[in-house]
């Protein structure tokens, strides 16, 4: 069983290292076969260690210890695995989720010289994932989280010939390095007051400790600055927006399904600290709060369409934090799983419209698209419904239970909430209505060439929105008779945490549960209403006309409230600014100086001395006789 | 009593001292390669003469199994000497050291 379990992670290493070593050499269709195979059989391995989990009678954490790895003085940490119902999800989503966007791949990366590459990009992606959700304590997380980030910067930068492209990799490989700092001074932290690095050795000492700590706010909040750079959200989420540069299978399968939400994980892992530290909760759901209303702000202005679904995933991530900060914690997992299909989904058909576009991303330059891509339309369709949150789709169920507790903890919070769920409404509606209704407006690409992806990409698709429209019956909530599957599953996870949760919640009436439900359901309707009747029309597009009456908000929306210009005045152009004083100052005038000048002595001095070498060997014999002499004299005298 | 002990140690000190010396003497003045080989082995016998001397003073045969050594060595080096010194003849009809200066700067 050990051995099985850890194949899991070394499957992909091994499929990375194969295409790796074999970039050249390896025909496709050997590598569209290893690529998507290794995933499929960690995941037939998943489900193993599922049934074996479900079938140990009282299911409980099995921790394996792989192998010794780093160890000296009071330092020790193994490389463990530990299987519990969170990795277990966790890992059934990751490799689940990758196999089918493995498969859709082979059709969107056909014709790209870098295919072998790009497998194995995607397989090591899926091992540093894997070993990032399976490790039993925060070293071996850190690796997989170092990893997740390297494959995202090799994946971004992809087609590295772009230098746009490659400065986007270099934008979130640096945005990452800030959150991970905080994310290491934290793992520092732990180590110094709980002497160990094991979840489970850290958990139980921590339920020991007097809630509201100030070490336990400062860990807490300094892996929250690792969260918030992994998972892109205020103030380091610009990185993603621009990450959408990848190929698209990788924007679907890094920065929407699986690597983003590894902040998510590692809040809801240590949940048990979280709740100890009410404040850092709040820092979390103020951050979040603002994360998701401004993502979906700019969402709704943006004309790229996976810039659209990018921005929406930041603000759905924001509701996954949120839902960590009222202590909904197996809300936020559960939004996490229903969002990796739904936003897989969605990111995959923008895929297959690009595919059909021919690299055409404006979604100016779209429309009508229905007819010329059923299968795409269709299944985008359902992605759409999902993530709006319509019933009985899976994203209704997920927004759900996250609205509903976050009503009980606070009302004003859940008015915000609910305007983002109407702005989400909006923008994934403007998305579809612009895309596939209306006339085509493509100028440069005739309508007649436009053409239906293959099937090896069709049927992910219909995959991912069979899951998508499902996978929401996994967690019916008490109120409508479910028993909540998922949340039984996950229990045992979080039952420290459940017990010590200082958040205070309302109890509120069955009555005003199902009005909220209707509410929500009713104003996102209206949202989609109004979506179709401003771009679903015939003539639709007319927004890029009315340049007149605009408020100061949409401007900024608009601009995506020059955040990116902000940081670039603050951040960029400062420290730009101070590299060349330096350089001009220091480099060129002090230590060039230094350094030449250090050459320039000593030829010199050697240009006099050289003539003691005057090839005359009675002279060279005379000062050997002389230091012979003068050696013998210091050492009587000395 | 035998007939090395009775002369005093501080003769056969002088008299190495003073072989030594000539020998030294002899390197730095001498410009004839061939000369400054001998005054190498005159220094080297000094040497020899006062290891041979001390050893029977302190009657411990190990210095004048020493001596032995020394003078193996020394017959190979003056072979090797001899014979570089043969070889910068056939090269510049000389064995004046003060030839020899083209290795330089």
């Amino acid at each position: 069983m050990t051995i099985l379990i850890s194949l899991i992670p070394f499957l992909p290493l091994f499929g990375f290292i194969i295409l790796g070593l074999g970039c050249r050499s390896i025909p496709k269709r050997v590598a569209s076969f290893l690529g998507p195979g290794t995933i499929i059989s960690s995941f037939i391995l998943s489900i193993i260690a599922l049934s074996d989990y479900l079938a140990s009678g009282i299911p409980h954490p099995t921790s394996f210890h792989l192998a010794p790895w780093l160890s000296f003085g009071g330092f020790s940490a193994g490389f463990d695995f530990l299987i519990d119902p969170l990795s277990i999800l966790m890992m059934l989503i990751i490799t689940g989720v990758g196999f089918i966007i493995h498969v859709y791949s082979i059709g969107y990366m056909s014709h790209d010289e870098g295919f072998n590459r790009f497998f194995a990009y995607m397989n090591l992606f899926i091992f540093f994932m894997l070993i990032l959700v399976m490790g039993a304590n925060y070293v071996v997380m850190f690796i997989g989280w170092e990893g997740v980030g390297l494959c995202s910067y090799l994946l971004i930068g992809f087609w590295f010939k772009n230098q746009q492209f490659n400065n986007a990799a270099k934008k979130a490989f640096i945005m990452n390095r800030i959150g991970d700092l905080g994310f290491l001074l934290g793992i520092f932290l732990i180590f110094t007051n709980f002497k160990s690095f094991n979840y489970v050795n850290v958990f139980d000492l921590a339920k020991t400790m007097a809630p509201g700590s100030g070490t336990m706010i400062a860990i807490t909040l300094l892996l929250f600055i690792g969260a918030v750079g992994k998972s892109a959200q205020i103030p380091l989420y610009t990185w993603l927006p621009d990450a959408m540069a990848g190929p698209t299978p990788v924007s679907a399968l890094i920065h929407a399904a699986t690597m983003v939400t590894a902040g998510v994980y590692m809040v809801a892992r240590s949940s048990v600290l979280y709740v100890l530290a009410p404040a850092t909760m709040e820092v979390i759901g103020l951050a979040s709060l603002a994360t998701m209303f401004l993502a979906a702000a700019i969402a709704i202005f943006q004309n790229d369409i996976k810039k659209v679904l990018a921005y929406s995933t930041i603000s759905q991530l924001g509701y996954m934090f949120l839902a960590l900060s009222v202590g909904a914690f197996t809300g936020a997992m559960f939004h996490l799983m229903t969002h990796a299909f739904f936003k897989a989904l969605l990111f995959l058909g923008a895929g297959s419209v690009i595919h059909a576009m021919e690299g055409e991303q404006d979604i100016r330059k779209m429309g009508g698209l229905k007819n010329a891509l059923p299968k795409t339309y269709w299944t985008f369709l359902v992605g759409t419904l999902a993530i709006a949150g319509l019933p009985p789709l899976s994203g209704f169920f997920s927004k759900d239970e996250i609205l509903a507790h976050v009503f009980s903890a606070g009302q004003s919070m859940w008015i915000i909430t609910v305007a983002v769920t109407m702005m989400t409404a909006f923008y994934m509606f403007r998305l579809l209505f612009l895309t596939f209704y209306g006339n085509y407006r493509g100028n440069n690409h005739p309508q007649s060439r436009l053409h239906e992806s293959p099937s090896v990409m069709t049927v992910p698709l219909m995959v991912l929105a069979f899951l998508a429209a499902i996978c929401g019956f996994l967690n019916i909530p008490e109120l409508m008779g479910g028993k909540g599957i998922l949340k039984e599953f996950l229990a045992p996870v979080f039952a420290d945490a459940v017990k010590l949760s200082q958040v205070q919640h309302l109890l509120v009436p069955e009555r005003r549960e199902w009005f909220n439900i209707v509410l929500v359901i009713f104003l996102v309707l209206l949202m989609a209403f109004r979506a179709y009747r401003r771009f679903g029309l015939r003539d639709a597009g007319h927004e890029m006309r009315d340049a007149g009456s605009k408020s100061v908000f949409i401007r900024l929306a608009e601009k995506k409230f020059y955040v990116d210009e902000m940081y670039d005045t603050v951040f960029v152009k400062p420290v730009l600014k101070l590299s060349e004083g330096l350089h001009r100052f220091v480099e060129i005038k002090f230590i060039d100086r230094i350094v030449d000048g250090t050459g320039n002595t000593i030829i010199k001095f050697s240009n006099i001395i050289r003539y003691i070498q005057a090839g005359n060997v009675g002279v060279y014999l005379f000062f050997m006789i002389i230091g012979i002499i003068l050696i013998l004299f210091f050492n009587i005298i000395l | 009593m035998n007939a090395v002990n009775s002369i005093p140690i501080s003769y056969y000190l002088m008299f190495c001292s003073m072989l030594f010396s000539i020998g030294v003497i002899g390197v730095l003045i001498k410009r004839n390669a061939l000369m400054i080989l001998m005054s190498i082995e005159l220094m080297i016998n000094s040497i020899n003469l006062l290891l041979a001397a001390f050893s029977a003073y302190s009657n411990d045969p190990a210095g004048q199994i020493f001596v032995f050594f020394i003078m193996v060595v020394a017959a190979a080096e003056v072979a090797i000497g001899l014979a570089i010194i043969v070889l910068i003849y056939k090269t510049t009809h000389s064995i004046d050291i003060d030839v020899l200066n083209k290795l330089k700067w």
